[in-house]
């Protein structure tokens, strides 16, 4: 059973699966920008997971305490946020002018050539 | 100052677009943008003249000596690439100012020259940067900048082309991201060089072979490798011309920059072409790209989107050097990635002058319009010239290398393969200069006349660079010979 205590890397896969697969099976973009956060936020889970230390402390100087969680990956993972909140932001902004110009978020409803309006 | 050369070519675009964003007026915004990318260009011809006199240069930010700090390393191969995305960065500024006016409400004007510099801003530190780390921020900076950039083109698809390359632009970077988790796992630096050392040591194990099946898949994305093409073509047809012009001849060589960092810095010790069978995925990945490609452009009745599909080809050019993994073959590969961008750079220039002038990008409106615009389509013929890969052109000094590297290592069917594909070229570009030069103008011509002097200089002076670059390739092939040796020397 020791594939169990690697939960974690379990929970990535799905969620990292999972995202990926909304992202390709759904036309609708803003079901595909939910999907990608899905996608993303698995990488999320994968970086703060790694930091993990067996039996060690939260990264906080403490006496006595020698063995401590890595804190690197926890900021890395913060500008990684950062970074996709603003890719969302930019999605959402880009499908909300998509709207007004097309009238649909339906990536089938969009005609692929059309003449210069 | 000069100690921090290294760093200026981030700071500065990134200041001066936040600068940008304060102005009001389109002038100001262009004269600061444009000031600043001058400047930048400068900092990158001053670090490459040191680094050929004196050898890679190394900074660390905040005083923070590596592995701790962040890393800027300049070594000939990215204070190459350094220079030529400054150079068509400042160029293209030259002819924006029109070409934007044209395209871009005024009202936004400066917010277009802000996300400019900010995506030339993520270009350079992507290229300078020594950390996996701080490489993955500054190619999520640049393309959400160049996302923001292309959603600006006139035609509402290019609306639906940003979002797609939105979507896949994002998975790549966190394919990356996941990529560079993996090498953190296993070696506890994001410092490249230093990666480079710890891996070493390390047998290949799965999570090394995952987090380098990662980061080149992330990065093929990005690089426009066929099959993960898919976002560039659309993307390229519908941004503003000045947009095209830019990302085709920069934001596809920066992400193939960094491929070939990781592939021969960070894994170079790994032998990935040994272990992995990565040459020969490349070298079938890259002739399907060169062939796939050229056969779409050759039936593109748009031009922008022809040269969309042309660069797909290129791009595999370039990787088809990379799996060579031999010295000549690397050589070819950073001389094209230098000379393609002045190709393909003047040639969405001429074609930016074209729809500047005439409204339109199509094959049946240029028809007979050769000899009304000269200026225009001679930068097009003598950057199609280069393209093809004729001499006196760059383009020339690029299929040379390549042809003998796959000559070197006895893959003459390779050699006949690139020749052939040259052919292909031959066809798509003979097929602009049949219509504009021996067509009959279609009527209500009379009016054209030749696009403006402010379009037409950067234009040739990018159209010239291939003629100087394919008469003296002391700078590009040179350094890029000398970026290569060092590259294939052994880590770090």
């Amino acid at each position: 059973m020791a594939w169990l205590g690697l939960y974690n890397y379990w929970l990535v896969i799905f969620l990292m699966m999972a995202g990926f697969y909304v992202v390709i099976a759904h036309g609708n973009m803003v079901k595909k920008l939910i999907g990608l956060n899905v996608f993303q936020t698995s990488v999320f889970i994968f970086y703060i997971t790694i930091a993990k230390a067996d039996g060690g402390a939260p990264p906080i100087l403490t006496e006595g305490l020698t063995r401590y969680a890595n804190p690197l990956p926890h900021v890395l993972i913060l500008t990684a946020i950062v970074v996709g909140i603003a890719t969302t932001a930019v999605g959402l902004a880009l499908v909300v002018r998509i709207w007004e110009r097309f009238g649909t978020v339906e990536d089938e409803q969009i005609p692929d050539s059309d003449d210069p309006e | 100052m000069t100690a921090h050369l290294p760093i200026l070519p981030v700071i500065l675009p990134l200041i001066a677009a936040a600068l940008c964003l304060l102005l009001p007026w389109a002038r100001a915004a262009w004269l600061l943008a444009g000031a600043t990318t001058w400047a930048v260009f400068a900092l990158a011809a001053a670090l490459i003249h040191r680094v050929l006199d004196q050898g890679s240069l190394v900074y660390a930010l905040g005083g923070w000596p590596a592995p701790w700090g962040i890393e800027y390393r300049v070594d000939a191969l990215n204070a190459l690439v350094l220079l030529v995305v400054t150079g068509i960065g400042a160029v293209v500024m030259l002819y924006a100012r029109r070409s934007v006016e044209r395209e871009v409400p005024r009202s936004r004007i400066p917010l277009f020259y802000v996300a400019y510099l900010l995506a030339l801003a993520g270009l350079l530190g992507i290229t300078l940067t020594g950390d996996a780390f701080n490489l993955f921020v500054f190619l999520e900076i640049s393309s959400l900048a160049s996302y923001i950039l292309i959603a600006q083109g006139p035609d509402r698809r290019s609306l639906t082309a940003a979002f797609r390359y939105l979507v896949m632009g994002t998975i790549g970077a966190t394919f990356i991201l996941m990529g560079v988790g993996f090498l953190y796992m296993v070696t506890g630096t994001l410092n490249l060089y230093d990666l480079a050392a710890r891996l070493d040591g390390v047998e290949a194990n799965r999570t090394v072979r995952a987090g380098f099946a990662f980061l080149t898949v992330g990065l093929s994305l990005k690089l426009a490798l066929f099959p993960l093409h898919l976002w560039l073509p659309n993307a390229y047809a519908f941004a503003p011309n000045v947009v095209s012009a830019f990302l085709a001849a920069t934001a596809t060589k920066v992400a193939l920059y960094a491929l070939v960092r990781f592939l021969f810095t960070v894994f170079g010790a790994q032998d990935v072409f040994q272990n992995v069978p990565l040459g020969t995925v490349f070298l079938a990945l890259a002739l399907a790209a060169v062939f796939s490609g050229s056969f779409v452009a050759i039936f593109q009745d748009e031009l922008k989107r022809m040269l969309a599909y042309s660069s797909v080809a290129q791009i595999g050019y370039m990787v088809l050097g990379l799996s060579f993994a031999s010295v000549t073959g690397l050589t070819a590969t950073v001389v094209h990635l230098f000379n393609h961008a002045l190709m393909k750079g003047a040639l969405f220039l001429a074609v930016g002058c074209l729809a500047y002038r005439i409204g339109a990008t199509r094959m049946e409106a240029i028809a007979g319009l050769g000899h009304r615009m000269p200026w225009t389509f001679g930068a097009f013929a003598v950057a199609g010239v280069s393209l093809i890969g004729l001499p006196p052109t760059a383009g020339f000094i690029s299929k040379w290398y390549l042809v003998s590297g796959a000559l070197e290592l006895g893959w003459w069917p390779v050699a006949v393969l690139i020749l052939l594909a040259s052919l292909l070229a031959l066809v798509y570009i003979g097929r602009v200069l049949e219509a504009a030069y021996f067509r009959k103008p279609s009527v209500a011509e009379e009016l054209q006349a030749e696009a403006p002097v402010a379009l037409l200089a950067p234009t040739w002076l990018l159209a010239g660079a291939n003629l100087y670059f394919g008469l003296d390739t002391r700078l590009s092939a040179g350094v890029a010979g000398e970026a290569a040796r060092a590259l294939l020397g052994g880590p770090g």
